[in-house]
């Protein structure tokens, strides 16, 4: 059982001259949730769709409980469910059809498949709108829809590719409860996002893709150690407090990493923002600084990817090349 | 963190299906194709674009070839006899090409990556819109034909040749639609348009409206040969009950050609394509 149930060795995957993916190695050890975390364009989908068997890769391997997925696709088909970035539903069919159809391409017993799609119904919220057509789901009920497709055959690896892109707060804190429980009951899943959170609140272990290749991997706490802790913004009501504070500050032992000058603001790193926030408001009151708020700031997908990649996310992030 | 999510309704632990799976056999290919047809003919039962491109449309174009062409073209009201083949083999094209839309909308929503990373038999989506076509046009064939007959539709053939006609359309339809699904492998849904108005059109250049000698010259060459004239006289002698063995074999090579060409060549662009 110590076999990891995903092993990626040294995969590579180009479209034309674009190298999209550089020699990604990633091991998923069984019942883990396992988070690939990058902006667009780093590769996470072409990965995903490597494992999925939709494409060949160049080079390289990726096994499932052993099995090969460009010479046993098959066997890899039967273990591993996808939910891919778009809810994969037939707005035509009822939700009731929709997962009686997949029980059906899934080959149960037909007599199991209406009460598999009936348990499914039941713990995804839907039994109410089982017999509504999917084009009238909202999109958070799209999203549960889906995921509940992909458990039909109740998989042993469950990839979910962006499972909360475009989904309101309420939805997203209940489709991770859900992968919570799916990894409780024994479920392998792998999943990418772009959000440090949603990495930091379900995944065991984050690998962090850029330019296809992995440039990090750890727990949540590992790597935002990586990006030095979290910083204290202090704020102030006027530019000469600001000024005041800023030439003031590492006298009193605080090391400013960034002055804005337009929202009055300076910021400082903290190994411990509680002393942090102490040491600035003591540093107001002795010299009679204007302040208009302090605040704790934590390290940010944005942090995380300067500290291990040189480069903000916001400026690598070219459209993921998924096809 | 204080959730604001609904509190998700017990059991609490996601039941694993207890039943285990069939191995993938030829009983489950089948399955898989039947599943993918009742998906289809879903799909058309309930939209009301659907319905209208199966239904209304063709019954349109018979009325309009039969009730205002009719009268102009040939005042004695033989011409019926003459155009209702045509017209049915022009519905049939029509009918099919509604399947490359469905096909290329299945290729751009990413419903196609969930039926690929199934154990499925491979091309069976593919078959499900087939063979929903197949069924679709059978039923809209039965409309027109209803409509033609109480415009004055006189057909000939005997038991034995409605059995023919029933079988050729089949195949006509199975050429026509896999054309259509291959189409919509590599095509946007917008450019699937495009092949309504090539089996809406391509029709009127054969001998299905009017005799060819009719037309002007340089027309005689490509009219005389193109596929539609063998396809839609075999139809007119098999329903008349005068069928001619060398134009049926002639239509017959097409169909299966056609067929042959776009099985491969769909099947292969099906499985070298994932969502786009």
């Amino acid at each position: 059982m110590n076999d990891p149930m995903i092993a990626v060795r040294d995969l590579r995957k180009s479209y034309g001259s674009h190298h999209v993916l550089r020699g990604v190695d990633l091991t998923v050890r069984r019942g883990e949730i396992y988070a690939l975390l990058g902006p667009n364009g780093a590769g996470k989908t072409t990965t995903v769709n490597i494992l999925t068997t939709l494409v060949p890769a160049d080079a390289g391997t990726v096994t499932v409980a052993g099995a090969d997925v460009a010479k046993h696709p098959a066997q890899v088909r039967a273990l591993v469910a996808l939910t891919g970035q778009y809810a994969a539903v037939d707005p035509f069919q009822t939700g009731e059809e929709n997962l009686v159809m997949m029980g059906n391409l899934a080959h149960l017993p037909r007599r199991a498949v209406r009460s598999r799609a009936q348990e499914l119904l039941e713990r995804f919220d839907l039994t109410d709108a089982a017999r509504r057509p999917a084009s009238t789901y909202s999109g958070g009920m799209r999203r549960r829809l889906d995921l509940a497709i992909s458990l039909v055959a109740s998989p042993a690896v469950l990839v979910l590719d962006e499972p909360t892109t475009g989904l309101d707060p309420a939805s997203r804190a209940q489709l991770w409860e859900v992968v919570r429980d799916l990894a409780g009951d024994g479920t392998t899943v792998l999943l990418t996002t772009q959000y440090l959170e949603e990495a930091d609140r379900l995944a065991d272990t984050i690998a962090v893709l850029h330019d296809g290749v992995v440039a990090a991997r750890g727990t949540a706490s590992e790597l935002k150690a990586l990006v030095a802790g979290d910083h204290v913004r202090i704020a102030f009501e006027d530019a000469t407090s600001l000024r005041a504070a800023r030439d003031l500050a590492p006298a009193a032992g605080l090391a400013v990493v960034d002055v804005d000058e337009r929202d009055l603001a300076l910021t400082t790193p903290a190994t411990d923002p509680v002393a942090t926030i102490r040491e600035a408001l003591a540093l107001a009151d002795q010299h009679h600084l204007a302040l208009a708020g302090v605040s704790v700031v934590k390290p940010t997908l944005d942090d995380v990817f300067l500290a291990v990649t040189g480069a903000p996310t916001s400026t690598t992030a070219s459209k993921e090349n998924a096809r | 963190m204080t959730t604001l999510a609904p509190t998700a309704p017990a059991p609490r632990h996601l039941p694993v299906a207890t039943a285990t799976p069939a191995a993938p056999s030829v009983l489950t290919g089948l399955r898989d194709m039947g599943t993918m047809t009742a998906r289809e003919i879903r799909r058309t039962l309930r939209s009301v674009d659907g319905l209208i491109t199966a239904f209304a449309i063709p019954v349109a174009i018979m009325l309009v070839f039969v009730v205002i062409f009719g009268g102009a073209i040939d005042s004695s009201g033989d011409y019926i006899n003459y155009v209702v083949p045509g017209t049915l083999v022009l519905c049939l094209g029509f009918g099919s090409a509604a399947t490359a839309t469905a096909v290329a909308q299945d290729m751009t929503s990413g419903t196609i990556d969930r039926f690929k990373t199934l154990p499925i038999l491979g091309p069976a989506p593919l078959w499900g819109h087939v063979i929903a076509s197949v069924v679709r046009n059978l039923a809209s064939a039965a409309v027109v034909l209803g409509v033609a007959v109480a415009l004055g539709f006189r057909p000939d053939a005997d038991l034995l040749g409605w059995v023919a006609v029933v079988g050729y359309v089949v195949l006509t339809v199975l050429a026509f639609t896999w054309i259509c699904a291959a189409a919509g492998l590599v095509l946007s849904v917008d450019a699937t348009q495009a092949l309504n108005t090539v089996f809406l059109f391509l029709p009127y250049l054969s001998s299905g409206f009017v005799a060819v000698g009719t037309m002007p010259n340089w027309l005689h060459g490509f009219a005389d040969n193109q596929p539609f004239t063998p396809i839609i006289e075999s139809l007119r002698g098999l329903m008349s009950g005068t069928p001619d063995a060398s134009t049926i074999w002639t239509a017959v090579a097409w169909l299966v050609g056609f067929l042959a060409v776009s099985i491969t060549l769909g099947s292969l662009a099906y499985r070298r394509r994932t969502a786009r």
